[in-house]
């Protein structure tokens, strides 16, 4: 018997598939830019971008730990809470006195030890990541609160530097130094995901975990990891947020993991698992900075209108995504 | 090759399950280069020895020896770093990604952590060209037909410097030129000197490939025997423990007065039904008390006629009428209330809920009939439940079992079960005798001739052309989604003629124009 060839449809319709939503979401982000641009002098300025990064720093480093969490088919309810708690034990240490390089590593042992319990729970109890992960967040927010009920100023000379440090050209644009960490997460997050073993577990579990298994792949380890993960974003965000607002506070950061989660659909990244990239997250936090962007810009409009914009644009984009037909199962 | 030492071999094995013993003092060998059918009814213990083996199950006695060492494998991966490497029946690949990717996931080749995708994607094609196979590996999986899958997953498994593989039922969703394509491989990996453990229901197979046959019955060795000396009539007796007229039985019956039926009222009738996509316009007549065989190739659209059939989906042109009376199907609601049953051909994922009991799952469709607001009262429920497990023989016979503990053919008879307790006038069974063993398959056969005998109208769907003949009144033969033929089954029809209709799409006594 000779060669076999038995390909299934064009090669044209099946190999961008993969890369449809991701590039759905460029041309939004680009569509949104241009509107800006149109009908805002100073939107063209590129400091507008640099802010959109600023602003929203923390909440890129988080989505990308939610990235891995959703690649698998799972979900981390408990990654606002988790922010808010880590400035806010940031802030009560400081407070304290204890020196910033201590209450920078005890701050972010927290974040992954709650996520590796809850991994854990997870995994060997085989309970819902939902349930687990709201019992997170009603942890994490009580711990908030426990602490202290009233905001923690942070007047520690490290938080107020990194706080306050522009990096920039000669024009006068800048960046913080938050945005190179976050940046810095989302490269290390990409290449794990791209070429190392957990990374390729992360895609294979979301996509058949009862095959993953009997492929002899770690899922206890990697499904572990990807919470241990995501607490660890969520720590290094709740950092960048104390930096940011260079303070603790018990009631900040509400329904964050709501607006991770949009994000990181909007970006590409299909609910049930295995198939998604960092970089669709990249783009997912960006529409959502975008929209807010141009809603101040706007100025009549209530902020509220960024919530309406979200939710109109998520609904969108899972019926986009069932329209595609990404749904392997 | 018997004169070599075995690769494998397992000595009294026992494991149980709750409520269940699985196995009990099971020996088994396995000698290099040799193709190894294991044979047994479902539920005789064969998945259950395979995943003993593989260590997806502890054992709870007896030894297994490789080689020369005693081992105790802890899960699949560490079985196949052994050496013994598993293709299962549902193939257990990642869909979402690329070919080369499932080829090497879990050992992909590295430098400094990274995984090198050049390399993988070469020494993927290199591995699939030693099967002969010419396909994109950076496609995904699920881009590919399940023949492919099976050979990408067998392709995983060799890659490995397998010394023992096994297949676990890998040819029961094949059509037979791809069997005949997996037989090449086997044959070649066998010459290689890989021992292959063979599990198929099908007996052709068995004496086509096996050089050795190990019959288990009810989770007991029943013997190991050189295929050359033991005939095929000898195998189904000791696999079934008892003699075995029932088929014959069935043969006696079929090819039933077609007029009789046809004189009294249509059950069924639908003119010029189609789907866009799915199956081109058809009409077909079924009476009560009639059996009509839908015959055709794998995806000749016979399943989308009985989904057609059952209102699963809706039809786009077309008439239907049911007991004379005409309107559409508009979902399987209606047809449940008409008086259909529809046991699908994807049991697992379309049929039964693993995790509810046998008796759960057998009442689901007749509580379903009468609503939720009125349930059936237990003892009620106990009556149906016990004489139909009495009546199909499902073992376990124990009511309480989660359904999941079952092997695949009782599973299936649960599943007909449920249909049965609505007591439908037409039932629409869709390869109800798939990767079932030849105990079962008979029983269910005998089933559909009672049930018709009983005035009971059947769709018969089966890949196995002798099933649908002895079965049928009329055979309605499908090809490229096209109702090519309807044959009335007297004595001038048989294999050839239907085989030479598939292929030849000629005889279009009923299709359209």
């Amino acid at each position: 018997m000779t060669t076999t060839s038995l390909t299934t449809g064009p090669s044209w319709a099946r190999l961008p598939r993969r890369h449809v939503p991701v590039l759905v979401t460029l041309a939004l982000l680009l569509v949104m830019y241009g509107i800006g641009v149109s009908q805002y002098r100073a939107f063209s300025n590129i400091q507008v971008i640099f802010n959109v990064f600023i602003d929203n720093g923390f909440l890129l480093v988080v989505a990308v730990g939610m990235t891995f969490v959703i690649l698998t088919g799972g979900i981390d309810l408990s990654v606002g809470s988790v922010v808010a708690m880590t400035a806010m034990v940031s802030a009560w240490l400081l407070q304290s006195g204890l020196p910033a390089l201590v209450v920078l590593v005890i701050a972010l042992l927290i974040g992954p030890t709650l996520g590796f319990l809850m991994g854990c729970a997870i995994h060997f109890f085989d309970l819902q990541p939902f349930i687990v992960t709201l019992a997170g967040m009603f942890f994490a927010r009580g711990m908030c609160t426990f602490i202290s009920d009233a905001s923690i100023p942070i007047t520690d000379g490290f938080w107020t530097t990194m706080s306050q440090y522009r990096i920039g050209d000669p024009r006068g644009n800048f960046v913080s130094i938050s945005v190179l960490i976050a940046f810095a997460v989302v490269l290390v997050a990409a290449y794990v995901l791209s070429y190392t073993r957990l990374g390729r577990n992360v895609y294979a579990i979301g996509g058949n975990p009862q095959s993953a298994l009997l492929m002899g792949l770690p899922v206890a380890r990697t499904r572990i990891a990807v919470y241990t993960i995501s607490g660890l974003c969520s720590a290094i965000g709740g950092i960048l947020l104390s930096f940011y607002t260079l303070s603790g506070a018990p009631l900040i950061a509400v329904g964050m993991e709501l607006d991770v989660i949009a994000a990181v659909v909007i970006g590409g990244t299909v609910l049930t698992g295995g198939s998604g990239y960092i970089f669709g997250t990249v783009l997912g936090v960006l529409v959502l900075g975008v929209i807010q962007t141009l809603i101040t810009f706007d100025g009549s409009l209530n902020s509220w209108w960024t919530k309406i914009v979200i939710g109109g644009l998520l609904f969108a984009f899972i019926l986009f995504q069932r329209l595609i037909g990404i749904r392997y199962k | 090759m018997t004169d070599s030492r075995p690769v494998l071999t397992m000595t009294g094995i026992s494991k149980s399950f709750p409520g269940v013993r699985a196995l009990h003092n099971v020996d088994f060998r396995l000698f290099p280069g040799e193709v190894h059918a294991l044979m047994g009814e479902n539920g005789a213990g064969k998945s259950t020895l395979i995943k003993v083996l593989t260590g997806v199950y502890g054992i709870d006695e007896g030894t297994i020896t490789l080689g020369e060492e005693q081992v105790a494998f802890n899960g699949p991966m560490q079985a196949s770093a052994a050496g013994v490497s598993t293709v299962y029946q549902e193939v257990n690949l990642c869909p979402n990604l690329s070919v080369a990717e499932n080829i090497f996931i879990g050992r992909e080749p590295r430098r400094f952590g990274a995984v090198r995708w050049g390399e993988v994607r070469r020494r993927a094609r290199q591995l699939l060209a030693r099967l002969d196979l010419d396909i994109d590996v950076t496609a995904p999986v699920a881009s590919y037909s399940l023949a492919v899958q099976q050979m990408v997953a067998i392709a995983r498994a060799i890659d490995v410097q397998a010394r023992v593989l096994i297949l676990d039922e890998p040819t029961s969703s094949l059509d037979a030129g791809e069997v005949e394509q997996l037989f090449r491989i086997m044959r070649q990996l066998r010459d290689e000197g890989i021992a292959i453990l063979f599990v198929t229901h099908f007996l052709d197979q068995v004496y086509g490939m096996a050089d050795r046959i190990t019959v288990l019955r009810n989770g007991t060795l029943v013997g190991e025997y050189p295929t050359a000396e033991l005939p095929q009539l000898a195998l189904v007796e000791k696999m079934i423990g008892k003699e075995l007229d029932v088929l014959e039985g069935i043969e006696e019956h079929s090819r039933r007065d077609l007029a009789a039926l046809e004189g009294g009222t249509p059950f069924m009738e639908v003119s010029q039904l189609g789907r866009k996509g799915a199956v081109a316009p058809f009409s077909l007549t079924i009476h009560a008390g009639e059996v009509v065989g839908l015959a055709g190739l794998l995806g000749s659209g016979r399943t989308e006629v009985a989904r057609l059939f059952f209102g699963a989906d809706r039809a786009d042109r077309g008439e239907v009428a049911v007991s004379g009376k005409p309107g559409g199907l508009r979902n399987p609601v209606q047809a449940i209330e008409r008086g259909i049953g529809f046991c699908s051909e994807n049991r697992r994922a379309e049929g039964i809920i693993p995790d509810l009991t046998v008796r759960e799952n057998m009442i689901l469709a007749m509580q379903a009939s009468r609503g939720w607001l009125r349930p059936i009262p237990r003892r009620r429920q106990d009556e149906l439940v016990e004489q139909y497990i009495k009546a199909l023989s499902i073992r376990p016979a124990n009511p309480d079992v989660p359904v999941r503990n079952l092997s695949g053919g009782n599973q299936q008879k649960v599943l007909l079960a449920r249909w049965l307790i609505t007591e439908p006038r037409l039932l629409i069974l869709d390869e109800p005798t798939r990767g079932i063993d030849v105990g079962a398959k008979a029983e269910i056969q005998k089933l559909v001739v009672q049930l018709s005998d009983g005035g009971m109208a059947v769709l018969f769907i089966s890949a196995e052309l002798e099933e649908v003949l002895r079965l049928s009144h009329k055979v309605a033969v499908m090809r490229d989604r096209e109702m090519v033929a309807q044959l009335n089954n007297d004595d001038t029809v048989n294999a050839d003629r239907v085989m030479q209709t598939i292929a030849s799409g000629s005889q279009r006594e009923e299709a359209d124009k």
